[in-house]
This record gives structure tokens, C-alpha cells and sequence, in this order.
């Protein structure tokens, strides 16, 4: 297959499907960008028009200002770019985020963005979008990870939150603020209806939820409580950048924890010096890597984020076409950043 | 095992002391006494070994799983724990069941021991068995236990305190009783922690009495004449014990030196019975001591050959009698004990007795420590006159003031590879001391070993590294090094509070267990006396 035939190349402003002349989350400036989702790697700033799922505008709209010239589209809904066809699909991964199905003639190419396979009630379920090229993400592709059901983390966050309550100690749980958090706090309905307190940071996008009509803990902003205010026995949710911060030192003798696919590694647990690891994601696991890639049944592969060597030589070994797209797509559950020894 | 596997949670989760001793004590007062022995033979840091190769392991687990080799071996590498990566591995395989519950006793008696010198095929299908058959939640400690790499960041101490809660037996008892070679199993821990001791294993050496670093200030000390000088001997801190016709030789990592210096065994076999002696191994010729050198190539010698023996004879140079005539000494006052000693040595060339050095006035010790490179030494050990031999580090009887430079006992815990020449070696170390059970890093030291202990030392990493971060190995807390250093100051950047200026090796120390190594309190006092 030669360059000029493929419906999504690799250019130096982001994914670009030259016979439709449009971006999909670009990291340079373009006239047209497609949006997977509203994490920061995927949707950036100063594009010249924005096509997005409709659920995701509101966190758009915060993260890029509100007058942001954004267009949104229902999943599903078909919207053309001169001869190619392009229409976004449920990727699972937080609300509003979309695969891109892209189409032209005879030939189907999906992006995936950021996608998950298991249940999430913050948002639509992943769909499988029968095509012929893949464009997976690899964030966690290897096969030590397999998710626990959320369900059952969220269990156990809460045994947690109690066993700290019973020693009078506040519980610190640092998350990504878009998604996970949400997340959290929706599966913890399951297990309490307690009200959880919030960082800054978490506030708004938890209101977008709201909104958009997912069921939730109630939440408290930590700024509305006094200075006095005792956090002992409370849940406390905050992002991993505010780990070590000023802020925190509000919460006298808290105990952390931290929720992240990553802490599937008891190594990774250990040295990022949190008391406790909860091993929660909103990407694709390993098995629901491969699995979708066979459900939707590609003949060739292209993955980004992450080891996808891993993941390309072992599609390679199962015949397929496979080969790793360098796109500069961070990583949300790995903020805060590894850090080695001193 | 399900309760072990609930208290290695326990102690995995918890970074707080009392939390970790409660758990342990709170898990010995609810098993049997053969599972609470195995526990605490785990927890003690001993290891059961010859039970599964890493090699083999790997093998059953890609065969287990049916991955390709490579992506195992990728996994590994992500992952960088054996056990671990092995348990991630064998949750992809879904089998009903894994619901088998067996006592920890009767998984290492009935299962596990039987795995040694067993034939391969037998070894593996038992493995497979019990993968298949134990739940997840257990998984890692078993695999932890198989590899012989179960670690739970339990010190000794630590251990003794929870028995302690656990049984009400006082703590110097216990240290006692722990140290040694001993059979775990329900016996065993209940002669741990029965109420008597009554008949003592007759190998049982007593815990070392160490001494602390001297503080800056001699005249904190007191009346000079309250004290008594030795020289500060720069060998191996042994105990030899007499007893029932054998001879034991300790080293305080408490191994069991067996055969490695006959001539000192043929000198403790003419002691009477009922004999145990604190002394300090020393390579030694004529009047003097030999280099430390010779007297390292000797520790390595499991039977040392005619031509090492002429190369670097040992000998032992007595300086306490902890016990006589088959009665424990300890709480004599030193003199007394320096009394017997001295009797029961008399007229004897195979044993030194460490002789003592008198000064009338601090100043006049000082001047004494500065002569002490010049006889070989490293400084002066000053013990009160009536001290009792105590159990472990307790500062105020016995003191070590070394000469400049100043040396640490450190505990090895992260290697990187070196840089040019070594670039593929793992020649760049970065040493620890324990605050509390916690080891906090104290030195980067690059130099001091020689080329074949930097190949040796390289082997033993890539066969131990604990965790990755990038290109820095984190390893199994093993190895104690001493390290000189020109002076210590305050450093708030580090977390142990202080930095060390132009740290280096001056030697491996494999003769010292992690106990042996010098704390973090050790540092913080020479810290708290500026020179
Ligand atoms: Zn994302
Ligand atoms: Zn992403």
C-alpha cells in the first residue's frame, strides 16, 4: 500500500487525511481538526475549527475557551470532507469520546483515540466499527494488564476511605480530573452516598457531568469548608499534580492513594510513595486491545501511545499488517510523572 | 495461607511501624504454632532455597500461559519482579476453582520442601498444580516464596517486637532464640516463645553487644578511669562457641562459619566445654596483623587449601567471655569477665588476647587514637569498666572512636551501569542506611572494588534487581559495604538529612548482615558533633 493511498497519514501538525484535508487531535495548528476527546494530548488549542461529539463540547469548551469556534456531532451523524465521509463512534474512554470512522470509496479507516472495553457509567459504551485500517492506541499493552471490574476497585476505595475514617484520618485519593474522577465517583454509588470533597481543579468538570446526567456522589469543593474544618474520616479527591503541594498539607495526617492503571505494578506503587494503589483505567487493557482489533476486523494495524512495539510484533506474529505511528500523545494516568530514585 | 497472604497485604500496605508490628503480632496469636514458626522464619528474612530455578520458572510460566518468549520476557522486563510478573501472567489463565486452602505450614512441609532434588517433570507439574489451584490473592506470596524472594521490609527488630506483643517473652530472650540455624515447624516456635528456655541449643551463639560511634566530645564519657581502652581491631567480629564437644564459629551476620578457618577451630576445640568467646577474626603473622586483604580471600574459602592457610593464617583476638563453665556471663561487670578471659587464655598461642591501653586523661586517649593507623587498627574501642554485654546497638557502655577517615556500614540498594570502559557493568551504587525498617539512601560511591568484585557484584545484580526505574537497578537489600568518607554535613535536600563528602568503598563487608549496618541515628549523631 503506497503513502498516497493511505486515508490518514502521519504529518508533522498531527493525523491528516489528505483526500479529506482535515486533522484528527492535532498538536500544531490546522484549519480543521477533528476531535477524539477532550484530554489535553488530543484536544489542543488554536485550531481553526473543531468537530466534536456533542457531550463533549461542555469539556471543550472549558479547556479551550468559550468561544472556541466547535461544531458537534452526534455519534453516528455523517459529516463529509469533500469525497470522504467521516462520523464519530463511542470509544468508551470518558464522556464524549469518539472514534472517528473515516471512508472514502471502498476503504474504511477508524482512529480509535482513547478506548476502554469495560463498563463505565460516565459514558456511552464502546462500539465496534467494522474497517479495514486500525489506528489503535497501545497505552498499556502488555499482557500484565488485565482490569479488576471498576465496580469491585471502587469496593475497595471505599473499605479504604472507611478504614482511614476509623482512625480519624482523612483519605487523599489522587486521580486524573477528567473522567477518572467521574468515574469514582459514580461507581462509588454502589458502596455509599456519602459526599465526597473535591479539589479545585475537579469542580467544573464534575458540574459537566452533572449535567450530562451521570449519577454521581455528592460533591463538596474543598475551598467552600472553612479553615477549621476537621477532614478527618473524608474522601478527598484531587489530581496527581497536586500531590505534594501546599494544598495538602491542609489535610493533617491523611493517608493517599492513588487510582491508576499503572498501579496494576506493585513497583510502580511502592516508589511513587502512596500509601495505597487502586488499579483503575480508562484505556484498553491488553486483552480488550487485541480483542478489538479482531472484532473490527482490520487487516492492518497502527498504534500510537505508548510501547507499541509490544503490541505491533505480536499482531505481526498473527499476520496481520502492523506498524507503529509516532504521534506525541501523552499519557493523563501517568501524570505526576516516574520518578527514579535519588 | 490465606491469613499469611492477609498479613503480607498488611505489611504491603502500611509504611508505619506500629502498624506493621501490630499485624504481625495480631497474625501469630491467631495461626497454629507450625504456621506462626514458618512465619516467622519468612518474615525473619531466611529464604527456602533449591526449590525452583528462575530459568525454569519462566519456562512452566510461558508454557502456562502460552505466550511467546519474547513477550514474556518483555513482560519481565515492564514488570521487573519474577514473582510478580509471574502472577500478573497467571491471572490471564481463567480457571474455576483456584479456591485450594492450605495452611502455610502444610504447603512448605507437604509441597514445597518435597520440590527439592525432585526431578524436573515432578517439580513443574506441582508448580502447575498449585497455580491452578491457589486463589490470586495468594498467588504472589506463593510465587514470592518459590523464587525464594519473599521480602517484606520486616527487620529483625521489628520481627522481635511483634513476638514480643505476640507472647509477652521478653525481647532479649527472643533475640536469643532467633538466632542461629533452627528448623521451622510448630516446635520450634513453641520453644520460641515458651515461658523457659531450659535446654539451649548448644550451637546457639549470643547476640553481639555493638558498640556506638564515639561521640565528639570524649569528656561526655566521664571520669577517664571508669574506662577501659583496646585497640580497635580491623578484622571480622566473631563468636566462638564451645559446647558439647563441637566448635561453632559466628560471624554477626550469625553465619555459621563452618570450616572456613580450621586453625581457629583446632584453637577453640582445646577451650573446656561450656565455652563462648566474642573476639575478632584477624589475618595475623608473628606480632602483627596481615593486611585485610588476605584475610578477605580467606572469608570467600568455603575450605581453604595448605597454601592459603601459610598465605593468611587466622586467629581469633579474644576480648570478651560471655560464657564459662557453661554459665551465661552477660551480666558480670567487664572487668570480671576481662579477668576470666584473661585466665583462660594464659600461657595459650593460638588465641590473642586483646590487650588494653591506658591514658590518664581524654586528651591522653586522643594522642593513643592518633597512633593507631601506625599499629594497624582503626582507632580505639573505650567499654566501661562495669558494663554488662548487652544485646545490640545500645549506646552508653561500649564506644568506637575511629581515626579519620571516617567509615559507615552501608546497605547496597540501587546500581547503575558505569560509564566508558564499564558501561556495560553495573559499577555506579548508591548505599543505604535503615531509619526505623526504612532504608534511606546516604552515599553515591563509584570506586574501591577491585575488577573482579565489580564482576561479581554485576552478576549478583542482574541476578536480584528488585525493580527498574530506567537504568538504575533497585536490588534486594543483601550486601553491606564499609564506606570511608572525609566528613559529614547537613543536607535538607536529601532525605536523610545529611550528605556525606567524597563517599567510597573501602570494602565489601560480606561477613556483616543488614543488622550489622550502621543507622541512620549513628550518622545523625556525628551529624549533631561538628568536627
Ligand atoms: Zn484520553
Ligand atoms: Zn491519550
Amino acid at each position: 500500500m503506497t503513502a498516497a493511498a493511505d486515508l490518514i497519514i502521519l504529518d508533522d501538525h498531527g493525523l491528516y487525511c489528505p483526500l479529506g484535508d482535515f486533522h484528527v487531535d492535532p498538536w500544531r495548528r490546522v484549519p480543521r481538526a477533528v476531535i477524539t476527546h477532550g484530554h489535553g494530548d488530543h484536544a489542543r488549542p488554536g485550531m481553526g475549527h473543531y468537530w466534536a461529539e456533542q457531550s463533549s463540547l461542555p469539556i471543550l469548551r472549558k479547556r479551550l475557551g468559550r468561544y472556541a469556534p466547535l461544531e458537534g456531532l452526534a455519534y453516528g451523524q455523517q459529516v463529509r470532507f469533500g469525497d470522504v465521509k467521516v462520523s464519530l463512534h463511542p470509544a468508551g474512554h470518558i464522556l464524549g469520546s469518539a472514534q472517528v470512522r473515516v471512508e472514502h470509496g471502498e476503504r474504511v479507516w477508524v482512529i480509535s483515540g482513547d478506548f476502554k472495553r469495560d463498563a463505565d457509567p460516565t459514558c456511552a459504551a464502546f462500539e465496534v466499527v467494522p474497517c479495514d485500517t486500525f489506528i489503535t492506541e497501545a497505552t498499556f499493552a502488555y499482557p500484565v494488564y488485565r482490569w479488576p471490574l471498576a465496580r469491585d476497585v471502587a469496593g475497595e476505595i471505599h473499605a479504604w476511605w472507611q478504614h482511614c475514617a476509623e482512625a480519624g484520618r482523612p483519605a487523599v485519593l489522587f486521580s486524573y480530573a477528567l473522567g477518572k474522577a467521574q468515574r469514582i465517583l459514580a461507581e462509588l454509588t454502589h458502596h455509599t452516598d456519602q459526599a465526597v470533597l473535591l479539589h479545585g481543579a475537579m469542580v467544573d468538570l464534575v458540574r459537566i457531568y452533572r449535567e450530562a446526567g451521570v449519577d454521581m456522589l455528592p460533591t463538596t469543593p474543598v475551598a467552600d469548608l472553612g479553615r477549621k474544618t476537621s477532614f478527618a474520616g473524608r474522601l478527598i479527591l484531587a489530581p496527581p499534580s497536586a500531590a505534594g503541594s501546599k494544598w495538602l498539607r491542609r489535610f493533617k495526617n491523611a493517608e493517599t492513594g492513588f487510582a491508576s492503571g499503572w498501579m496494576q505494578i506493585r513497583g510502580n506503587r511502592r516508589r511513587r510513595g502512596y500509601d495505597r494503589g487502586f488499579v483503575i483505567s480508562d484505556h484498553a487493557d491488553w486483552d480488550s486491545l487485541i480483542r478489538t482489533i479482531e472484532e473490527c476486523g482490520a487487516r492492518q494495524v497502527l498504534a500510537t501511545h505508548g510501547d507499541t512495539e509490544i503490541l505491533v510484533r505480536h499482531l505481526l506474529e498473527r499476520g496481520l499488517e502492523a506498524k507503529p505511528l509516532r504521534a506525541p500523545y501523552g499519557d493523563e494516568e501517568d501524570a505526576g510523572g516516574d520518578q527514579g530514585p535519588d | 495461607m490465606r491469613a499469611f497472604a492477609d498479613l503480607f497485604d498488611r505489611l504491603d500496605a502500611t509504611t508505619s511501624t506500629r502498624s506493621k508490628v501490630s499485624a504481625i503480632a495480631d497474625y501469630l496469636a491467631a495461626v497454629p504454632a507450625r504456621d506462626a514458626g514458618w512465619a516467622v522464619f519468612l518474615l525473619s528474612g531466611r529464604r527456602l532455597k533449591r526449590l525452583v530455578g528462575a530459568a525454569e520458572l519462566r519456562q512452566w510460566i510461558r508454557e502456562y500461559t502460552g505466550l511467546a518468549d519474547w513477550l514474556f520476557e518483555s513482560a519481565y522486563a515492564h514488570v521487573g519482579d519474577l514473582a510478580e510478573t509471574t502472577t500478573l501472567l497467571l491471572a490471564r489463565r481463567e480457571v474455576a476453582g483456584r479456591e485450594l486452602e492450605l495452611p502455610l505450614a502444610t504447603l512448605i512441609e507437604a509441597h514445597l520442601l518435597p520440590l527439592r532434588g525432585a526431578d524436573e517433570g515432578t517439580r513443574k507439574h506441582k508448580v502447575m498444580t498449585l497455580w491452578q489451584d491457589l486463589p490470586l490473592e495468594q498467588q504472589f506470596v506463593f510465587n514470592k516464596i518459590i523464587t525464594g524472594a519473599f521480602r517484606v521490609g520486616v527487620s529483625q527488630r521489628l520481627l522481635i517486637r511483634a513476638l514480643h506483643q505476640a507472647c509477652g517473652i521478653d525481647e532479649t530472650v527472643l533475640a536469643h532464640r532467633l538466632m542461629g540455624q533452627w528448623d521451622p515447624g510448630a516446635a520450634f516456635y513453641e520453644r520460641l516463645v515458651a515461658a523457659d528456655d531450659g535446654e539451649a541449643d548448644i550451637a546457639r551463639p549470643y547476640p553481639f553487644f555493638l558498640a556506638s560511634p564515639m561521640p565528639e566530645d570524649a569528656g561526655e564519657l566521664g571520669d577517664p578511669a571508669q574506662w577501659i581502652a583496646e585497640w580497635k581491631w580491623d578484622g571480622i567480629r566473631a563468636q566462638v562457641v564451645r559446647r558439647g564437644g563441637q566448635c561453632f564459629i559466628w560471624s554477626r551476620g550469625e553465619e555459621l562459619m563452618v570450616g572456613r578457618f580450621p586453625e581457629v577451630e583446632a584453637a577453640a576445640g582445646r577451650l573446656p566445654d561450656g565455652t563462648v568467646i566474642d573476639g575478632e577474626l584477624l589475618a595475623w603473622r608473628d606480632d602483627a596483623p596481615l593486611p585485610f586483604a588476605l584475610l578477605q580471600q580467606r572469608i570467600g574459602r568455603k575450605s581453604p587449601g595448605a597454601t592459603t592457610l601459610a598465605k593468611a593464617p587466622v586467629r581469633l583476638m579474644a576480648y570478651d567471655l560471655l560464657e564459662a563453665e557453661g554459665q551465661d556471663l552477660r551480666t558480670l561487670p567487664l572487668v570480671q569477665r576481662r579477668q576470666r578471659l584473661a585466665e583462660l587464655l594464659a600461657g595459650r598461642d593460638d588465641m590473642l588476647l586483646s590487650t588494653t591501653v591506658a591514658a590518664g586523661d581524654w586528651q591522653g586517649y586522643a594522642a593513643l587514637r592518633e597512633q593507631a593507623r601506625g599499629r594497624a587498627t582503626e582507632g580505639l574501642m573505650l567499654k566501661r569498666r562495669d558494663s554488662t554485654y548487652q544485646v545490640g546497638r545500645k549506646r552508653g557502655d561500649w564506644w568506637k572512636w575511629k581515626v579519620t577517615p571516617q567509615t559507615l556500614d552501608a546497605i547496597l540498594i540501587y546500581a547503575r551501569a558505569g560509564h566508558g570502559r564499564r558501561s556495560n557493568l553495573f559499577t555506579d551504587y548508591t548505599f543505604a542506611v535503615y531509619d526505623g525498617d526504612e532504608l534511606v539512601p546516604v552515599a553515591k560511591a563509584y570506586s574501591g572494588l577491585t575488577d573482579a568484585e565489580i564482576a561479581e557484584l554485576d552478576r549478583w545484580i542482574r541476578g536480584h534487581t528488585r525493580e527498574r526505574f530506567g537504568p538504575v537497578r533497585a536490588v534486594e537489600p543483601t550486601w553491606v559495604f564499609e564506606l570511608a568518607f572525609e566528613g559529614i554535613h547537613p543536607s535538607p535536600r536529601h532525605k536523610s538529612g545529611l550528605a556525606l563528602r567524597f563517599p567510597r568503598i573501602s570494602r565489601w563487608r560480606r561477613d556483616l548482615g543488614l543488622a550489622d549496618a550502621d543507622r541512620l541515628e549513628d550518622l545523625q549523631r556525628l551529624l549533631a558533633t561538628p568536627t
